[in-house]
């Protein structure tokens, strides 16, 4: 029988499911005895099943106008209690520290006041929008959602890669992949137990719903206004607002008037207190910002403004996840928060002073290159595996705007197996934890988003350049002493079993017999 | 519910059904051509194309192969099998949050069976594609029936199915009276809407005209009936309406739906029969007035608005 691990060596980066070759790790002890004893024929039958439901039920990115399948790996990756909760604390710590940043910038300015964020860092951002100034959000949240990229690097450390605080995608594949692999890999779920992670749409939802501005009532209207069918992320868009069970819009379903937002529906204009709106800032409002945008609603920002309907997340967020910013954020968790960061950056390189842009143009061939405001993957120059023509290109374009670009160390990203042809192999991942801010509590999706780069060696896990995803499982940890296993509910005492179903009126076996002789009798 | 949604619904009832009738039709009428020795082919699809409004061309023969091209394989025409399929699917998308997941997929796999549609005519025949559509179409039928809540979104999934099948019953009778109504052509327009054998039990085998003309036109009973198809129509319109004032019906698309059905209703069959050609027409002007009438009440204007930013004096 073929081994599925056979040739399996380990990579440069971290290792998830081997410590030394042969040997996995505690937590993906069980994981890999399901799978070993798996012929490789067996678990390419399993992908092909995940890989046709997957297509069946529409679960697809469309890259360029074209629907594709968002591929899913067979092995997932698993996170330890422990691990995670070091996860979680630091997201939320990250989280808080960029809403009291926010509030800030479109506020008072103390943090600028103070020197720890460069007034030219802020106002030369893409991103910073002075049309945001002055809207306040009513319960004082404006990154409802948030995706934090993290990688491990070598020794296995989380270490922040970019912030994702306008609008984060993702989530969908998270909930849909978990369900897709309960049905193709019932045995390995049996022997261990997963933190859920289904309950994201109604967190989603009471946290939309407790930013619901201050006239709108007990049950305010929240929605989803998407760009429309032909999005790349359209598919999410759709699942969150069938499992919140709120509307999903496109603009043209919106009106504005009189600093109101309502929706056309079959029964006449119904007024809108949420939207949570997956369009990005520049789109949203033709009033304010391009004006030949026809996915967005004119007056939409003056409403919000006008504290008539909350825009979740809010304009302007786009400042706090500024690449160069990020460089910032261990300082502004300290100056806001008064706490160390629990989870490191990567050693990023500001190109504004000509020392270390000097320093970064002696060693380009070492280091990755980023455009600040890009997203997706776009843009990333990795030093290592790109071509001389390539690097000298960057190099002018660093010499020429180094505010637009952040150059970071190269982190060997951590490797988990993944089925390639009919063998497991090591391939880069990185894990993009979600979180939801409702006001009161930042609770973070125990799993999140893994991505996985296919090609052999790459680095870009992006799934506009090629990256698949894994399901993530966040082990549930041991319950200590103050935390009793829930009690199993004892049988109802009289339960008597219920009565058989009632049987239909067939014909008895005598009935039978004399048919059949009636038949046998003429031939 | 919002406007597009309901737009959507509307529409996904009208193609699935649009489909599900053109298959029929194509099934039967085919196999009628090879299986009839007299007719002549290139006239008999030169009729079945102008009755399902396909433009056709003087200047080159048609073949029974040519039909299944324009009104089965043409994915750019969503009044083709296949083309109403992927429009119903297309319509779904825009939908996803309101149309149950398991009707979704029913259609997602469909269409995605769809590249395979050629290729199935050619290993197993035309029969056995069409046999496949007519199945997906009650697949989803069945599906929508047992996952959606009686809303209004079922409404109106029900009214566009209604409509349709008002307007695919009417091209249907029309081949009969293009051509000339002779027994046996009776009998295949019996048996594309699935009527066969309620028909010969509920006249015990009594074959003529009149009886059949009555059966898919009036009978209150056969749910394909252009009648039934009618009522079932106009019920959801009364449902979706504000409630009756005092004097007549609230909204245009009643009236015309009402007058239409009290028309087959209140006329004897003899008399409809003798008209039967004027009666069809009507029946499909109706058809097209409703769809304008339920647009304009219910899917009011929901097309982009275009800012133009000098505008301001």
């Amino acid at each position: 029988m073929a081994d599925l691990f056979e040739n399996y060596r380990l990579g440069p980066g971290w290792d998830e499911m081997f410590a030394t070759a042969g040997m996995p790790r505690e937590t993906y002890e069980s994981l890999h005895a399901t799978l070993q004893p798996l012929s490789s024929a067996d678990l390419g039958v399993r992908a092909d099943v995940l890989a046709r439901a997957f297509l069946d039920q529409g679960i697809t990115f469309a890259l360029k106008g074209i629907e594709r399948p968002f591929p899913l790996d067979i092995v997932p990756r698993i996170i330890a209690a422990a691990e995670w909760s070091v996860v979680e604390t630091g997201v939320a710590q990250r989280i808080r520290a960029l809403e009291a940043f926010l509030s800030d910038v479109y506020g008072a300015g103390e943090v600028l006041a103070a020197g720890v964020v460069p007034r030219s860092v802020v106002v030369t951002s893409a991103h910073f929008h002075r049309e945001a100034a002055g809207i306040v959000p009513h319960n004082g949240v404006r990154v409802h959602v948030a995706g934090v990229d993290l990688v491990r690097d070598e020794a296995g450390v989380f270490r922040v890669l970019e912030d994702n605080v306008r609008v984060p995608s993702g989530v969908s594949y998270v909930i849909e992949n978990r369900r897709a692999m309960s049905h193709v890999l019932p045995e390995v779920f049996a022997s261990t137990r997963i933190r859920p992670v289904e309950s994201y749409p109604s967190q989603l939802l009471g946290a939309l719903r407790a930013a619901a501005p201050a006239g709108a009532g007990d049950e305010p209207t929240v929605v989803v206004l998407t760009p429309g069918v032909h999005n790349s992320a359209y598919f999410e868009h759709a699942l969150l607002a069938r499992e919140m069970g709120v509307e999903l819009v496109e603009g043209r379903d919106l009106i504005c008037a009189g600093n109101q937002v309502a929706m056309r529906t079959t029964a006449g204009e119904q007024r809108v207190d949420v939207i949570y709106r997956r369009i990005d800032d520049e789109f949203l409002d033709p009033v304010q910002f391009r004006t030949d945008s026809i996915l967005g609603v004119a007056g939409l920002l003056n409403a919000a403004r006008a504290g008539q309907v909350t825009i979740a997340n809010a304009v302007g967020n786009g400042v706090a996840d500024d690449k160069l910013l990020y460089t910032y954020v261990p300082d502004l968790i300290r100056f806001y928060l008064g706490e160390d960061p629990v989870l490191p950056n990567v050693e990023t390189y500001r190109l504004a002073d000509p020392d270390v842009l000097a320093h970064v143009l002696d060693r380009l061939d070492t280091l990755v290159l980023k455009p600040v405001d890009g997203s997706g993957g776009a843009g990333i120059v990795i030093g290592s595996q790109a071509t001389d023509a390539e690097l000298a290109e960057v190099r002018a374009r660093l010499s020429r705007d180094p505010r637009g670009w952040i150059a970071q160390r190269e982190v060997k990203l951590s490797m988990v197996p993944t089925l390639i042809g009919n063998r497991l192999r090591p391939r880069h991942v990185d894990l993009r934890p979600f979180a939801v801010n409702d006001g009161t509590r930042i609770s973070v999706l125990p799993g999140g988003l893994t991505r996985v780069a296919l090609p052999e060696g790459a680095l870009v896990v992006n799934s506009s350049q090629g990256g698949g995803s894994k399901d993530t499982w966040v082990l549930a940890a041991p319950l200590g002493p103050a935390e009793p296993a829930p009690e199993p509910r004892p049988a109802a005492p009289h339960a008597s079993p219920a009565p058989r179903p009632d049987p239909g009126p067939g014909a008895t076996s005598s009935q039978q017999q004399q048919q059949q002789q009636q038949g046998g009798a003429s031939c | 519910m919002l406007s597009r949604i309901a737009e959507s619904l509307y529409w996904i009832g009208r193609y699935v059904e649009r489909a599900e009738d053109t298959a029929r039709i194509l099934d039967v009428h085919l196999h009628q051509m090879l299986a009839d020795p007299w007719v002549a082919e290139d006239a008999a699809c030169r009729s079945l194309l102008s009755v399902m409004g396909a433009p056709t061309s003087d200047d080159m023969p048609l073949s029974a192969g040519r039909v299944v091209t324009l009104l089965g394989l043409d994915s750019g025409n969503p009044s083709s099998v296949i083309g109403a399929l992927a429009a119903a699917r297309e319509n779904a998308r825009g939908a996803r949050e309101t149309v149950s997941s398991e009707m979704w997929e029913c259609l997602n796999a469909t269409w995605l069976g769809l590249p395979d549609a050629r290729a199935r005519v050619e290993q197993q025949g035309v029969h056995a594609f069409f046999g496949w559509v007519r199945e997906r179409c009650a697949v989803l039928a069945g599906l929508a029936d047992a996952t959606m809540s009686r809303d209004e979104g079922w409404l109106f999934l029900v009214l566009g199915r209604s409509v349709e099948r008002v307007d695919m019953s009417a091209r249907l009778l029309s081949t009969h009276a293009r051509a000339g109504g002779s027994i046996p052509s009776w009998l295949t327009l019996l048996r594309s809407c699935g009527a066969w054998e309620t028909f010969l039990r509920t006249y015990r085998g009594s074959l003529d005209d009149r009886h059949a003309a009555e059966f898919l036109l009036l009978d209150r009973l056969f749910p394909r009936s252009v009648f039934a198809a009618l009522s079932t129509a106009e019920s959801c319109l009364a449902e979706l309406a504000p409630g009756p004032g005092r004097a007549g019906v609230a909204t245009d698309a009643q009236r015309i739906v009402g007058r239409s059905r009290t028309n087959l209703e209140f006329r004897g069959a003899d008399e409809l029969l003798d008209d039967l050609a004027g009666v069809l027409a009507g029946l499909e002007r109706t058809c097209s007035q409703v769809n304008d009438a339920v647009s304009r009440r219910y899917f009011r204007a929901t097309s982009a608005v275009m800012w133009v930013s000098e505008a301001v004096a």
